[in-house]
């Protein structure tokens, strides 16, 4: 009982994140007032629980070869149906498709995630330091910005490798500098408020005042707009899987199964590409609705 | 006034009920509100922020936003109800018959096109006169609002021209229309006093020649005395009383009213002998106002059974000078609101200790570097902005010592300096017999921190939004390791907050669930926490209504008497200057223009900076005289200051060229009294007192 307060008055700052975190949600709350995000974020929280339970909820393995060819609706030789058909090697569509999804969140999600992380961390500096620092971070991210970014993804990938985890790497260094610009900008409003320069009389380091004082106050924009770049980030995977720079196979990636199954659309076989491709379209509409939503119940306060 | 019985008054609301819709449902911000305001007439609303005044002006404009309604009751406009004109006939009312002058002039003006392009706009749409005839009334209109050289204004762009005359061009432009009633919404809030002092002085002209009747909305109580006949008070949402300016000035009955003069510090304030007695409590949110009267809850002379039930009805006072005056209190015969006011409590002076803080010859200069090429060539690239200019004097133990200017005058710059936010260019800041003035802010030892510490000017931006109010102040008791237990840092938490008189729940509040003058005594609790020997205190009020500003003060006082904290208070203020501080330095452009005892300067010999200072300050007290000065032109540049006397642009008692070459000399009237000026001080001191004040024991025996 008498924890609690304790807990709030002064407290480790592990805890202090904790409960900024949790203060971070509350957009998230009021987000019933505005339907459009509530529909985006229905479309994600569906694919979400796809991805989750994934072995519970497909029907068949992703990637055993069954019946080649077959339409949605089909029948399985073992028993079941074949609800969105076969691809050309005789995969389940629908299965693949959840494990497809499975990949392509945890991959955005890891690749956003760390982009953040690393973006956050320039712009922060760059926004308090001001500066020789500001003007070398801020000239890196216009030089990384000013490339056409897709060439930017297949020259990275070609050159290390196709990869999860080189995928991160890429998304990383294409999306922090964006991220970075955001983080300063935001940076450099809140430097000016009073609470700052309260922080800097009692003698507060640079970095606690940029973590601990600075970025819990710049969520609002950043929230909205790790939505959006979630829905890039998912269009980048796709489209470096439709390259053949995604995942690499057998296993399933919606890219990579647009691009084995394209030879076939104009033969006969549209759904085999047409379906993984809506599958990519309706996450990122997911996404973009969300952040829509998040935008609106934000700046109705 | 009712000179024009025979024709319909110009404005007559009667019953107006206006909400907002919101998350939490339904807000009546308005209700059952009359007013009626005769040709010619000007009438002031006068109220703290949340009463509903913006709100009526708007409900007059019939403009409500997207989530406002007018709910009930009539508004007439020269006899006819507003409710039954189309869209078309009220857009062309708006703006012709009623105008409305607004707080922020950058915000009515058109930053794209040139002044003269949208005064002439005016009469060209509502008259459908030609270019030439609409060219010569914007000229004739920027004239009568006094506007030095009109010709060169036309073809300015809003952005070219100081706030004092922005505000001046959106009052020439209101006019243009001659419209019949003209509302204003707080004018000069967001100017200086000594430009505040000009426009309310064209305002009370103007109303007086042009015939308009004018709707004047402030929080500010000694303006309505100089602009308007009759003020209605509003206390959340209603109007609790109204009267003429001499009936409602001399003769309150509301409590509230009563309160808020109070709240104000006047000339014969005194913080020993009478000090200032806020109104306790705060204003009810909208929809959570008491049952009954609304000022119940914080009404010294609340009765049970009458006080809360019922709507209290307005009720005619019917004194001998002002059939109208009117009151919503049920219990007004059977009270003395005067008592509420009067304290005999008389408290010790505190005695001044030994000098803490000595400014010796303290400069700052920002560089400001053009980059242009033309700057680069002729080897101008760096300039200097003095924004400090030799600043000396010294603050003893316990000792108030105001800084006193306008904006732009270089006290935030001060403030910064002594806080280590920024260096000296030059000079000593001595505190405790430590150079600090070339110590930046993260090179000071924990030491020199806490003994130095500031209160924000903006209660807003003062603690951070993310941050509990126990974590923001324990924070700071850890820092300075006054507490290194966490228990025990929590029990000082809570004395804080007992000492500011917040509620110990306010531990585990966000600054979002305060209100501004709460979040003020929490800012003063964390300026506090580290048991500071001195404390800036940067404009700590000037954001806040006039009830909270009195209890922040009080308490602000409070607490420097029991810690015998030496205080240096920032303030553009006078009044408060003038009540609440032992030594006073007056500043201009970056330079000390006077400094002394707060005796000395409020009594001749005056800088004549500090004369046009003391008289642009309104005060809400029709028995105190006032010699009127309006300092003429703007605030210099300061990348551009004149040569000689910073003042000398300026001053009406400017000597000649001497003024404009040499630096004026510093003269010694008495005892640690400087002025600086050029003009001999047995000449100022044959000036005249610019404020007389009656004495208070005889008006009382008159009485």
């Amino acid at each position: 009982m008498s924890d609690v307060p304790r807990m709030n008055a002064v407290s480790t700052p592990l805890s202090r994140l904790g409960a900024s975190f949790a203060g971070s949600l509350r957009p998230v709350f009021l987000l019933r007032e505005s339907p459009v995000g509530m529909i985006g974020a229905g479309i994600v929280l569906g694919f979400v629980i796809l991805a989750i339970f994934a072995e519970f909820i497909a029907p068949f393995d992703p990637n055993a070869t069954m019946v080649p060819f077959a339409y949605p609706g089909a029948e399985a030789p073992e028993g079941g149906i074949f609800l969105l058909g076969t691809d050309h090697l005789g995969r389940d569509i629908l299965s693949r498709i959840i494990f497809g999804g499975q990949r392509v969140l945890f991959y955005a999600t890891a690749a956003t995630v760390a982009a953040y992380v690393v973006g956050i961390l320039m712009g922060l500096a760059a926004g308090y330091f001001r500066g020789y620092l500001d003007e070398i971070l801020s000239f890196v991210a216009n030089v990384i910005l000013s490339f056409p970014i897709m060439v930017l993804y297949v020259l990275i990938i070609a050159k290390v490798g196709a990869s999860g985890i080189n995928i991160i790497f890429a998304v990383v260094f294409a999306s922090s500098p964006g991220i970075m610009r955001i983080v300063r900008g935001v940076t450099m409003d809140i430097a000016t408020r009073d609470y700052i320069a309260a922080a800097q009389t009692r003698g507060e380091g640079p970095w606690y005042i940029m973590l601990m004082e600075i970025l819990p106050n710049a969520r609002g924009p950043l929230i909205v707009d790790f939505c959006l770049r979630m829905g890039y980030t998912t269009i980048t995977i796709g489209a470096l899987g439709f390259l053949g720079l995604g995942l690499p196979p057998p296993d399933p990636d919606w890219g990579g199964m647009i691009t084995e199954t394209r030879a076939f659309v104009s033969g006969g076989f549209p759904h085999m590409a047409i379906l993984p491709a809506c599958a990519v379209s309706l996450l990122v509409l997911g996404f973009n609705l969300l952040a829509d939503g998040l935008r609106e119940v934000s700046l109705k306060d | 006034m009712s000179d024009h019985a025979s024709e319909p008054p110009v404005l007559e609301i009667t019953g107006l009920c206006l909400s907002y819709y919101t998350r939490a449902g339904e807000v009546p911000a308005v209700y059952d509100f009359d007013l009626t305001v005769a040709k010619g007439e000007s009438v002031g609303l006068v109220g703290e922020s949340g009463c509903g005044k913006s709100t009526v002006a708007n409900g007059v404009m019939r403009y409500m936003g997207h989530n406002g309604d007018i709910v009930g009751g009539t508004i007439k406009f020269k006899g006819r109800d507003m409710a039954e004109m189309s869209e078309e006939e009220i857009r062309r009312v708006r703006g012709k018959d009623i105008a409305m002058i607004y707080q922020e002039p950058m915000a009515s003006l058109n930053p794209s096109l040139t002044i003269g392009q949208q005064l002439m706009e005016v009469p060209i749409i509502h008259e459908g006169v030609n270019k030439a005839e609409a060219f010569q009334r914007a000229y004739d209109m920027l004239s009568a609002v006094h506007i030095p050289d009109p010709k060169r204004l036309m073809i300015s762009y809003p952005h070219q021209v100081s706030g004092g005359q922005q505000q001046r061009v959106v009052i020439a432009m209101a006019l243009l229309s001659r419209p019949a009633l003209l509302l204003l919404d707080e004018p000069t809030t967001a100017l200086d006093v000594t430009v505040e002092a000009g426009i309310v002085e064209l305002i009370a002209e103007l109303s007086r020649e042009t015939g308009s009747s004018l709707l004047y909305i402030s929080h500010n109580l000694g303006l309505m005395l100089e602009v308007c006949d009759r003020i209605c008070v509003m206390y959340s949402g209603e109007v609790v009383e109204e009267g003429t300016i001499d009936s409602i000035f001399s003769w309150p009955k509301h409590p509230y009213t009563q309160g808020l003069f109070g709240c104000i510090p006047l000339p014969h304030a005194d913080k020993n002998a009478r000090p200032l007695v806020s109104i306790k409590g705060q204003l009810p949110l909208p929809h959570e106002r008491p049952e009954g009267c609304n000022f119940g809850p914080r009404c010294g002379f609340f009765e049970q059974g009458q006080c809360d039930k019922g709507l209290i009805p307005m009720e005619g006072v019917h004194t001998d000078d002002d059939p109208a005056h009117r009151v919503r209190c049920r219990r007004w015969e059977g009270i003395d609101v005067t008592e509420a006011v009067r304290v005999d409590e008389v408290r010790e002076p505190i005695e001044v200790g030994e000098t803490v803080l000595e400014v010796a010859d303290m400069r700052k200069y920002y560089k400001v570097r053009d980059r242009s090429l033309a700057a680069l060539v002729s080897g101008g690239a760096v300039r200097e902005v003095k924004a400090n200019e030799s600043i000396s004097f010294r603050a003893g133990e316990g000792e108030t010592v105001a800084i006193v200017g306008e904006s732009g005058c270089g006290k935030s710059t001060f403030a910064k300096v002594l806080m280590g936010l920024e260096t000296a260019t030059d000079g000593e800041v001595t505190l405790d017999g430590t150079d600090l003035g070339g110590i930046p802010v993260n090179k000071r030892t924990a030491a020199q921190l806490s003994s130095l510490q500031m209160v924000f000017q903006n209660p807003n931006d003062t603690l951070n939004p993310s941050h509990s109010v126990g974590y923001q102040i324990g924070r700071v008791i850890k820092r300075f390791g006054i507490e290194r237990d966490s228990v025990k840092r929590k029990d000082r938490v809570y004395e804080l907050l007992d000492t500011v008189k917040l509620p110990r729940a306010f531990m585990t509040r966000k600054p979002r669930q305060l209100s501004g003058g709460q979040k003020q005594r929490v800012g003063i609790a964390r300026a506090f926490a580290g048991n500071p020997k001195t404390v800036i205190a940067d404009e700590p009020i000037s954001a806040l209504d006039v009830s909270v500003a009195a209890a922040v003060t009080e308490l602000l006082m409070d607490i420097q008497r029991e810690h015998r904290t030496t205080l240096l208070f920032i303030s553009h203020d006078l009044s408060a200057v003038r009540y609440l501080s032992d030594r006073v330095v007056v500043m201009y452009l970056g330079q000390i223009m006077e400094r002394g005892s707060t005796g000395q300067i409020f009594a001749p010999p005056y800088h004549p900076y500090t004369e046009a200072l003391l008289s642009a300050v309104p005060i809400a007290d029709p028995e105190v005289e006032r010699r009127r000065i309006v300092l003429e032109g703007s605030l210099p540049s300061p990348l551009d200051p004149p040569k000689g006397c910073p003042f000398s642009t300026r001053c009406p008692r400017k000597l000649g060229e001497i003024c404009d070459n040499e630096a004026p000399p510093l003269q010694t009237n008495a005892d640690r009294h400087v002025i600086a000026c050029h003009i001999p001080l047995e000449e100022l001191r044959e000036v005249e007192p610019v404020i007389s004040i009656p004495d208070r024991d005889e008006l009382h025996a008159a009485q």
